[in-house]
């Protein structure tokens, strides 16, 4: 526990083996296996989305049966969410947080290592339903009931799979909280914590408060096909709609689990590269837990079209419109943080540019979506695919490459290829806009979403984005290129790695020891990374 | 360090209650939900009264609305189901009587449980009956044809911009459990409303 | 050498995509950009709506947009910019609270106001039911006693089978049109109820101006009031299982008197088809018929050729049942339904399940080739 041990290598204690990873309670491992996973689950999603995309190049039917499109469209979600988007928010945290805050590693660190391996299983539960009779679910992530309960074999692995995805992400969002309310280093206050560390306490509690109303409801359309419940059959006394409000009880606040931590890491990157203190830090942790505490006041404008009363569809559609308030102060924020700063352009900043511009595209959608009776003709069709891939897509996914570029050097001690790097956003951002852009048009002109096939006027702009999608797919061969180069060898990070960086990550060496902080370091106002 | 890692584990079990707690809570919607119904009329279901509830005073004299009657079998039960008069004007506030013919077209003994939704849900409200095949499941023998009532009010707050309002029931065949649950529901909202 | 041959692809690629648009009429794009305005006063009011909010977020994306680009063309250090080291405004930070607010107020009451207009369906001069069936629509004629199934037009069907070789672009309306269609009065309030037998469904015909979830066991009701005699298309919005895709709207309006005409003539239509199922069939007329009904009802499942999906809907070709000289097995399951496979004795008469069934039996080397009379049908309903 001496100081000399923080900048020691060979005093360094690093398992060795399959067991370093298979037992690991090590942040660092941890929140590189779970960034490992995210990006394969990444692949895995997007292939599906591939043969989508490929399905619906043309009109008419080319390669599959519409049931397995429809798994396709159905597991592509679910993979994407709870595979590669919320692993890889929860491995930032794993990796930064405690590097952030000054702690030696995260609270509970066997727990930890529990939730991270509980998503393999889970997936393996998931992806088995392909192989079984009945094939894998088909009828939407949303499994919406009575079609849910169609399904075949596959149905208790669908439920169990969410159970464990939920168990784990909980636990997740538990050790993170524990970790950041007990294990600050002295100084550390609350508000001079990083705003990425602030975005993730929030997530947490969404997670916490969220994930297990999703597992209850889960449980309910489980009991109802095998024991005779009748929670969402109207024979029985029950009401299927009854799902769709426990859904998006949790559905809605899930949308902010997976866009704050991208909303945390951009809040890290700007300053850095406008090398200018984050401008509003007290408005950003303001706006970013009135967005979640708003959260789960706006579920019902993702079902406006079951038929609710007016006062009902008058509530939600006011709150949902407010929401816009704060999501407009986080973008201003941002804005004002570049204004008047001394601003360069390396991969990370061009990504978190990115996600300003795209997001507030689909801010801007969404916003339409939320008037109530604009929503029932957009409801349901391509204006929504197009909504909220431009959220998750170049809102969430760039905001976690930014994050990826960003730390990258800190976490292998390598400099990345800056110009592979600057190829991946180009091409990316190019090629999202070709994907997800023309949706909108299709989508007001008329086309519902989850079909396999299309009338004929939507196939000239059903191939530009199928052409966008294929390139898009492609292109993100080069991070992974990047990143096996960077860890690989390059030009040598310092200890700051960008000019810009302040922060207690940014004292420790690249790459940092396996075990740091083991001695707290003091933060005062002028170490503090405002 | 020990009384960091105490605080964290404290922190923790606390967050794990709060998670249960939640579980719990996405259970607790399932009945906030029915009471919600009954308050707002979400999903068009219809509130029961007894016969001395009705007040003559109520009745609304010079206002007629239209009550239509619409009629769904499930495809699993092998009835049919019709209306006797597909509408009738009817005195806000004053009891109306509506007749449904049920048929049993297979050759075995079925049971069927009707589930009533009333369209435009707000109306759902001040639609009350006083007497309804509804309230319990019905047994038809094999062929049997069935005439069955519906004694019903239409509160006379009823709001004026409703002028026609669709009462629907849909018959399902019933399991035996399925049919008693939805009688215990039936006495518990009763309860509720009592 | 990476990058210039990443070049050539990424310029491969960009003239690729030229070559497409240029290629098919700009007109094919510009006709697929916008919603509809529609037909009904809703549909306007909604267009009308969209636009105004589609304006105000796009001048307010240009406002943002551009100050953020003049920030980062100006304010980068290659140009020298040196960093201020502000970082609140108290002033700023209201401004741009309170100007979202009002914007938001001023677009809230239009909303308000269009969704009060949608939602009253008091007044109306008919009624029209709506239930979807997985995968098709019955539309049922309160007033009249009319009631008709609408599924997928044949040509179309057929087209959009996996592996078919018919080039959808040959089909007139493909997966846009239908065998019934709904056919309803200009200028009449008409309040439509929705609701399905199965799962959750949603009908939508863009040219309203709304669409309206259909759940079993409940009923919603919405109105439409059109203005304009045409023909008006439109689909299922809810994911509703393998055929969501493939079950069209069509609505044709037409004139008050002519809507008379028409409800005389389906009238006289149930009629006949009622009488039909007294009459003793011939097999010709029967295997004719069979051949329609079963294009319209069962291929979807179990495919053209009666091959069924594996693992997903059993092959009716030299299928047990099928072959079984005892047809009442048969019959009962056509009519009650198992598992996956719907009832069908409110969907076909007892005609259609004779005819349909006959096909089956003389089709696809099934070998029991005999005659099954509606009366069979009818004794064992």
């Amino acid at each position: 526990m001496s100081e000399a041990v923080i900048h020691d290598d060979h005093h360094d204690h690093k398992p060795s083996g399959i067991g370093r990873w298979l037992f690991s309670t090590n942040h660092k491992d941890i929140g590189t296996m779970y960034l490992v996973f995210a990006l394969i689950m990444f692949f895995v999603g997007g292939a599906m989305s591939m043969v989508i995309r490929a399905e619906l190049f043309q009109p008419g039917i080319q390669y599959v049966d519409p049931q397995f499109y429809n798994s396709m469209v159905t597991v592509h979600a679910l993979v994407m969410i709870f595979g590669a988007l919320m692993p890889a928010g929860v491995g930032l945290a794993n990796w930064m947080v405690p590097l952030m805050i000054g702690a030696p590693d995260m609270a509970l660190p066997r727990m930890n290592n529990m939730s991270f391996w509980i998503l393999p299983f889970a997936f393996t539960l998931l992806l088995s339903t392909f192989f079984m009779q009945g094939g894998a679910p088909a009828g939407g992530w949303t499994m919406y009931p009575p079609l849910v309960l169609q399904l075949g074999d596959g149905f208790p692995y669908l439920v169990f799979a969410v159970h464990f995805l939920g168990i784990s992400s909980i636990m997740g969002a538990i050790n993170i909280i524990a970790t950041v309310f007990n294990m600050r280093a002295p100084g550390m206050t609350f508000m001079r914590l990083p705003l990425f560390v602030w975005a993730w306490i929030i997530t947490a509690f969404l997670l916490i408060a969220a994930m297990p109303v999703l597992a209850g409801g889960v449980t309910m359309l489980l009991t109802d096909k095998y024991f005779g419940t009748a929670f969402f059959d109207a024979a029985g006394g029950g009401d299927p709609v009854m799902f769709q409000h426990i859904f998006w009880f949790f559905g809605h606040p899930e949308v902010y689990i997976l866009v704050l931590p991208s909303f945390g890491v951009i809040s890290q990157i700007i300053p850095t590269f406008s090398r200018k203190p984050l401008f509003g830090y007290t408005s950003m942790v303001y706006a970013t837990a009135s967005i979640a505490f708003l959260s789960f006041f706006v579920w019902a404008h993702h079902m406006f079209t079951v038929g609710m009363p007016l006062t009902g569809e008058l509530f939600f559609m006011y709150a949902t419109m407010s929401i816009a308030v704060p999501t407009g102060v986080k973008i201003f924020n941002w804005m004002a943080t570049m204004w008047r700063g001394s601003m360069t352009f390396e991969t990370p900043m061009l990504f978190a540019i990115g996600v300003l511009f795209m997001f507030s595209i689909g801010g801007f959608s969404g916003l339409m979506m939320g008037i109530t009776p604009v929503d029932f003709q957009y409801h349901d069709t391509y204006f929504i695919v197009a909504h909220f891939h431009y959220v998750i897509v170049p809102g969430i996914i760039f905001g976690i490459i930014g994050g990826i570029y960003f730390w990258l050097p800190k976490w292998t001690g390598n400099m990345y290829d800056e110009k592979l790097g600057k190829l991946h956003f180009w091409i990316s951002t190019i090629s999202v806009n070709v994907l997800f852009f023309p949706m909108h048009f299709i989508g007001l002109a008329g086309m519902p979403r989850r079909i396999p096939d299309y009338s004929v006027q939507f196939a000239d702009w059903n191939s530009i984005i199928s052409i966008g999608g294929f390139v898009f797919g492609a292109s993100q061969l080069i991070l992974v290129w990047v990143v096996i180069k960077c860890v690989r060898g390059g030009e040598k990070a310092t200890d700051q790695v960008w000019e810009g960086a302040h922060g207690l990550e940014w004292t420790l060496p690249s790459p940092p020891p396996f075990h740091t902080f083991t001695t707290p370091p003091k933060v005062t106002d002028a170490t503090a990374h405002s | 360090m020990n009384l960091m890692k105490n605080n964290a584990t404290k922190t923790a079990k606390k967050l794990g209650l709060v998670a249960v707690a939640m579980f719990g809570f996405g259970y607790l919607m399932v009945p906030i939900y029915n009471v919600l119904c009954e308050v707002t009329g979400i999903n068009g279901k219809t509130g029961q009264i007894s016969q001395s509830e009705v007040k003559i005073e109520d009745v609304d004299p010079d206002r007629l609305v239209t009550v239509e009657f619409d009629t769904n079998v499930n495809p699993n039960l092998p009835w049919t189901f019709k209306a006797k008069k597909f509408k009738q004007r009817v005195r806000p506030g004053e009891i109306a009587e509506a007749i449904f013919i049920v048929k049993n077209e297979s050759t075995n003994s079925v049971v069927g449980q009707a589930i009533p939704s009333v369209a435009p849900e707000l109306a759902s409200l001040f639609f009350n009956k006083t007497e309804c095949f509804c309230f319990v499941n019905q047994t038809l023998a094999p062929g049997e044809t069935k005439e069955m009532v519906v004694r019903y009010v239409v509160g006379s707050e009823l709001p004026e911009k409703i002028t026609t309002m669709t009462l629907s029931y849909t018959f399902f065949k019933a399991s035996e459990d399925v049919a008693t649950k939805t009688i215990i529901d039936q006495k518990k909202s009763i309860k509720n409303n009592g | 050498m990476f990058f210039n041959k990443l070049k050539q692809i990424i310029f491969g690629i960009t003239a690729f995509s030229l070559l497409i648009i240029s290629e098919a009429a700009l007109a094919d794009y510009m006709n697929v950009l916008n919603l509809t305005e529609g037909v009904t006063p809703t549909s306007k009011m909604v267009y009308g709506l969209h636009m105004q909010i589609l304006y105000i977020v796009t001048a307010i994306g240009v406002v943002v947009f551009s100050v953020m680009c003049w920030s980062i063309y100006h304010h980068r250090k290659s140009k020298g910019a040196v960093a201020e080291q502000f970082h609140h405004s108290t002033t700023a930070e209201i401004t741009w609270t309170i100007i979202p607010i009002i914007i938001l107020v001023v677009m809230a009451i239009p909303a308000t106001k269009a969704l009060v207009f949608m939602e009253q369906t008091g007044d109306a001069e008919m009624t029209i039911k709506v239930t979807g069936y997985q995968w098709k629509w019955k539309y049922d004629y309160l007033d009249d006693d009319i009631s008709f199934f609408s599924s997928m037009s044949k040509d179309s069907n057929d087209a959009r089978q996996l592996g078919s070789g018919i080039d959808p672009k040959t089909i007139e309306n493909y997966l846009l049109d239908v065998d019934n269609r709904v056919v309803l009065p200009i200028n009449t309030k008409i309040r439509i109820l929705t609701t399905a037998a199965d799962v959750i469904h949603d009908w939508w015909v863009p040219a309203l101006g709304w669409k309206r979830d259909a759940i079993p066991g409940f009923i919603n009701d919405n109105w439409t009031y059109i203005e304009e005699p045409g023909v008006y298309r439109g689909k299922c919005a809810e994911l509703c299982g393998r055929d969501h895709a493939f079950m069209p709207i069509v609505v044709e309006a037409v004139p008050k008197a002519e809507y008379a005409v028409w409800v005389e003539e389906q009238k006289t239509m149930q009629l006949a088809a009622a009488e039909g199922a007294e009459r003793e069939w011939t097999k010709d007329e029967l295997l004719e018929k069979g051949k329609d009904v079963y294009a319209a009802n069962c291929t979807a499942c179990h495919m053209a050729e009666g091959q069924g999906v594996e693992g997903l809907f059993p092959a009716l070709s030299g299928s047990a049942i099928v072959n079984n000289t005892d047809a009442s097995e048969m019959i009962m399951l056509i009519l009650n339904g198992k598992n996956m496979m719907p009832a069908f004795k409110d969907i076909l008469n007892d005609a259609d399940i004779a005819a349909a069934m006959t096909h089956e039996r003389n089709s696809w080397g099934n070998t029991v080739k005999d005659v099954i009379q509606p009366s069979d049908v009818k004794a064992m309903r």
